[in-house]
């Protein structure tokens, strides 16, 4: 008797003591789950980041370990900062940003509002679209290089220039920056309408009810209605692929190698020269950290209006 | 009858988008169905001029592909021709006077890519729902920085981080092995399982959890209970895009791999043909490379706005 009503004291004094377990147990469960992402993206963002923030202020090649990394201060900076091959570089990278968001904006944007209202077969059309997106931009610049081809290649074929008469567009400069555009439309203008088919379908109907009572035009319509619904989305499609044709690299690599001359040697590609074949790891650390800077600043925006988006 | 004038209109218009669509569809596709049609033609029709859009087809790219051959000389071709014991391959690349010696190295760098992109998938779903979870449930100091953090990893460009890993992976014996790609590709898909998969969380009603603990359940408990199955379709969609990326991605295989580990998207360049470009291998290369992606696609694609958008938006 004595006993039972000691255990059932025990039982009412364990009470608190097993829920504090349990609330510190979730504190646990917390840290337990959190720690091993946050440490792998630690050691494999911050330490590499900061090393190379330390390696961009030294002379050291990669290739040559046995020569430690001798301390230069600011000189790769200067260095690279005034040698006009580095403003080329993202002269070039600038002018494809801009030419390639803003075709992917126009064409994105026009394949939206031709598949917005649903017909037979707009599911599967819209899918179809979508599939360069998700391939291996190494592997389409490969066989987009295949299809430029100036003697069998069919791009001048569809074009309808005569056999071997089309222009050489990989071998020829301006048409080489051109090719590379061509096929980063091809591949991300589906991304741009994927998210304005996104902003369209959230239109309330009676906006445009309204519109058509009042005796607005079509063209009145999209400018008041249309585009004002759909630019927060357009906004980050916009943002993303501005930070992702900064970075190109793989399409580049697959469709031109840089080439010829000069002429489609994007920052992301130089970078890897200069680090991968000229081996000049602290100039390249140097060249690294600038893109970081400008890219760290665009995905600022972008994550802000992503969170923006979800919460709205 | 002003009405009747604007039904004909707006279906004449439904009729020409119709079509306008389908149109620009198929000129879409252009690319991808010539590389497909590439990759099934002998060798004198990839180089035919103008482009020829039937031939019969063949096999031999995917034999180039995947196959290492020698030049046999003409006896040993006629004593070639005697035996019995040849498969197809064997047999087409005879037609060119060539013996089979071995798989060709893209066999074992398709192999690399299936084992990194699921090793790495699979790590990076697991610590992605763990941490969504945490992200999602719990409170978490500066959750909306170390989230921004997260997302940033994503966004730097491979070629920044690449140096200093590159260096850090030699000093460790790292460099061009399996286990440093999966570590990388894990870490690079983190950030995109991680926010996918907090979305999706986000979504689960807390009240089931919360009347499971309740119930005695604890919370690792009500976690895998409770939780995860509801979370399965998501997790399913996330496993998704983190094998797509994997299997796609070339800068840091290029970089820090060169022969044990190195995986298919940069040796389909340079692993192919000694004797100039052979376009059919290639095409070949690339086919096999990206059905999967394409049957992917589909199997996705109520899912690909979501995936695209880091989960911050839903169809």
């Amino acid at each position: 008797m004595a006993q039972a009503q000691d255990q059932a004291q025990a039982a009412v004094r364990g009470a608190p003591l097993a829920r504090r377990r349990r609330a510190l147990s979730d504190e646990a469960l917390k840290r337990l789950f959190l720690w091993p992402t946050l440490t792998l993206l630690i050691v494999f963002n911050i330490f590499p980041l900061l090393y190379s923030l330390f390696l961009s202020f030294t002379e050291y090649s990669a290739i040559n370990s046995s020569q430690p990394p001798r301390w230069i201060g600011l000189q790769n900076y200067s260095d690279l900062l005034s040698d006009p091959r580095t403003w080329s570089y993202f002269r070039i990278t600038g002018f494809y940003v801009a030419a390639s968001v803003l075709l992917e904006t126009l064409v994105g944007f026009g394949l939206a509002l031709l598949l917005r209202r649903k017909f037979w077969g707009s599911g599967l059309i819209t899918t179809l679209i979508l599939v360069p997106m998700m391939l291996s931009p190494v592997v389409v610049g490969l066989f987009w290089k295949l299809i430029y081809n100036p003697t069998y290649g069919i791009f001048n074929y569809l074009l309808g220039f005569p056999v071997g008469r089309g222009p050489d567009w990989l071998g020829t400069p301006t048409l080489a920056f051109w090719s590379v555009v061509i096929v980063d439309v091809w591949m991300w203008a589906p991304y741009v309408m994927l998210l304005c088919l996104a902003g369209l379908s959230a239109i309330p109907d009676y906006l445009y009810e309204a519109a058509e009572i009042d005796r607005a035009g079509s063209f009145y319509t999209f400018l008041r209605i249309t585009l004002p619904m759909v630019a927060p989305l357009l906004l980050i499609a916009v943002l993303f692929r501005t930070i992702e044709a900064f970075k190109t690299f793989d399409l580049v690599m697959g469709l031109t190698g840089g080439g010829p001359g000069e002429s489609t040697n994007m920052v992301a590609v130089s970078l890897y020269r200069t680090a991968f074949s000229e081996w000049q790891t602290g100039r390249a650390s140097a060249l690294a950290y600038i893109v970081l800077v400008l890219i760290i600043g665009v995905s600022n925006i972008y994550v802000k209006y992503l969170n923006q988006i979800k919460a709205g | 009858m002003p009405k009747v004038e604007n039904v004909t209109r707006a279906r004449a218009l439904t009729g020409v988008r119709v079509v306008v669509a389908t149109t620009l569809c198929i000129i879409f596709l252009i690319p991808v169905l010539w590389m497909a049609l590439t990759a099934f033609k002998p060798r004198e029709a990839i180089i035919s001029v103008p482009p020829r859009f039937f031939f019969t087809p063949s096999l031999e790219g995917f034999v180039g592909l995947l196959t290492q051959r020698s030049t046999l000389t003409r006896t040993q071709m006629e004593k070639y021709q005697q035996r019995t014991d040849l498969n197809w391959m064997d047999r087409i690349a005879l037609q060119r006077g060539l013996a089979i010696i071995g798989p060709s190295q893209y066999v074992s760098r398709l192999t690399n890519s299936v084992i990194i992109a699921f090793f790495s998938t699979a790590l990076a779903v697991t610590l992605g729902v763990l941490a969504a979870y945490a992200f999602s449930r719990f409170r978490v100091r500066g959750t909306a920085d170390w989230q921004f953090f997260i997302l940033s990893t994503r966004m730097l460009p491979p070629v920044v981080v690449t140096i200093p890993i590159f260096l850090m992976y030699r000093a460790v014996g790292l460099f061009d092995t399996h286990l440093g790609m999966i570590l990388l590709y894990t870490c690079f898909n983190l950030s995109l399982s991680v926010w996918l998969l907090k979305g999706f969380m986000d979504e689960i009603p807390r009240e089931y959890e919360e009347a499971a603990l309740v119930d005695g359940y604890s919370r690792w408990q009500a976690f895998t209970l409770i939780v995860l199955p509801q979370a399965i379709t998501g997790i399913a969609a996330t496993i998704v895009f983190c094998l797509i990326f994997a299997w796609n991605e070339y800068a840091f295989a290029l970089m820090l791999t060169s022969d044990t580990a190195r995986t298919a998207p940069p040796s389909i360049p340079t692993v192919i043909g000694t004797a100039g470009v052979e376009w059919s291998a290639i095409a070949a290369g690339s086919l096999l490379f990206l059905i999967p992606v394409v049957i992917v696609t589909f199997a996705l694609r109520n899912y690909l706005l979501r995936g695209i958008t880091f989960g911050a938006l839903r169809q």
